[in-house]
């Protein structure tokens, strides 16, 4: 079995990684990578701070029905 | 330099969101903040023909938008505020009046934007803003509304290789904008 991953599959398992869709196995290469490689490791660095990021309670979207809802109001004002 | 165009058509599906998160950073009140920005929408759309073109569409916005915040800060504190300032009045006898209202807006717009610091959410989206459109969609459907892999890719007609390495790219562009303002 190959154990060496390249470092374009190295990210692709990362992002996968964070959003829970990548195999065990898969991570032990991802691992196994990140031992040797730096610029790698800064990859995942940055993704893992991403993730974090994005699901931080206080980051907040207007929902999508608000949007419509607020889009028929400004229609309706452009309209008169 | 060319002045900025203006379209009101676009302005919910481009600022709402990082107008919502710079408000909700100050009042606290998401029922609130989903007014505030509602009534800033409304007021730009009135004030369309005052606007010079001089600033960006949502450097505008949001000038209006801190207006807004300032004149709900005024009324709740209202209440509070005058019996303690009447005490002011007749305690301090030197240096003249201090008015309430007169408060000096020192709103300028042009350093606003670099000097700001900007909140978590705002700087989100400020930088999801930064992106091509297809891929700030897509990031945004995967990362933000959990939808999973198998619709989006149906959705967009792509297929999972083309998603992963718009999610790639996406994230590779988010984690370097994000690392000059925030990480």
């Amino acid at each position: 079995m190959k154990v060496k991953l390249e470092c374009h599959e190295a990210n692709h398992i990362c992002d996968k990684n964070q959003y829970k869709e990548a195999g065990f196995l898969e991570k032990v290469r991802l691992t196994f990578h990140l031992i040797y490689c730096r610029a790698c490791r800064k990859y995942t660095a940055n993704n893992t701070k991403l993730t974090k990021a994005m699901n931080n309670p206080k980051v907040d979207t207007v929902s999508q029905a608000e949007k419509n809802a607020l889009k028929e109001r400004l229609a309706r004002e452009l309209g008169q | 330099m060319p002045k900025n165009q203006i379209d009101p058509t676009k302005w919910v599906d481009q600022y709402s969101d990082y107008l919502f998160n710079f408000t909700v950073a100050r009042v606290n009140d998401r029922d609130m903040a989903q007014d505030l920005i509602s009534e800033t929408f409304l007021a730009g759309l009135k004030s369309m023909k005052n606007f010079k073109g001089e600033a960006s569409e949502r450097t505008w916005l949001i000038s209006i938008l801190k207006r807004k915040i300032i004149d709900h800060y005024r009324k709740s504190n209202s209440k509070k505020g005058k019996a303690e300032v009447h005490i002011n009045y007749k305690d301090d006898e030197s240096e003249g009046d201090w008015l309430e209202e007169r408060v000096a807006d020192p709103f300028d717009k042009t350093a606003e934007d670099q000097i700001q610091n900007e909140e978590l959410g705002e700087a989100i989206f400020n930088c999801l803003s930064k992106l091509p459109e297809k891929q700030a969609r897509i990031f945004r459907m995967k990362t933000i509304d959990d939808f999973d892999t198998e619709t989006i890719c149906n959705e967009f007609d792509i297929t999972p290789s083309n998603f992963w390495v718009i999610i790639h790219r996406a994230r590779t562009a988010m984690a370097s904008c994000m690392e000059k303002n925030w990480f």
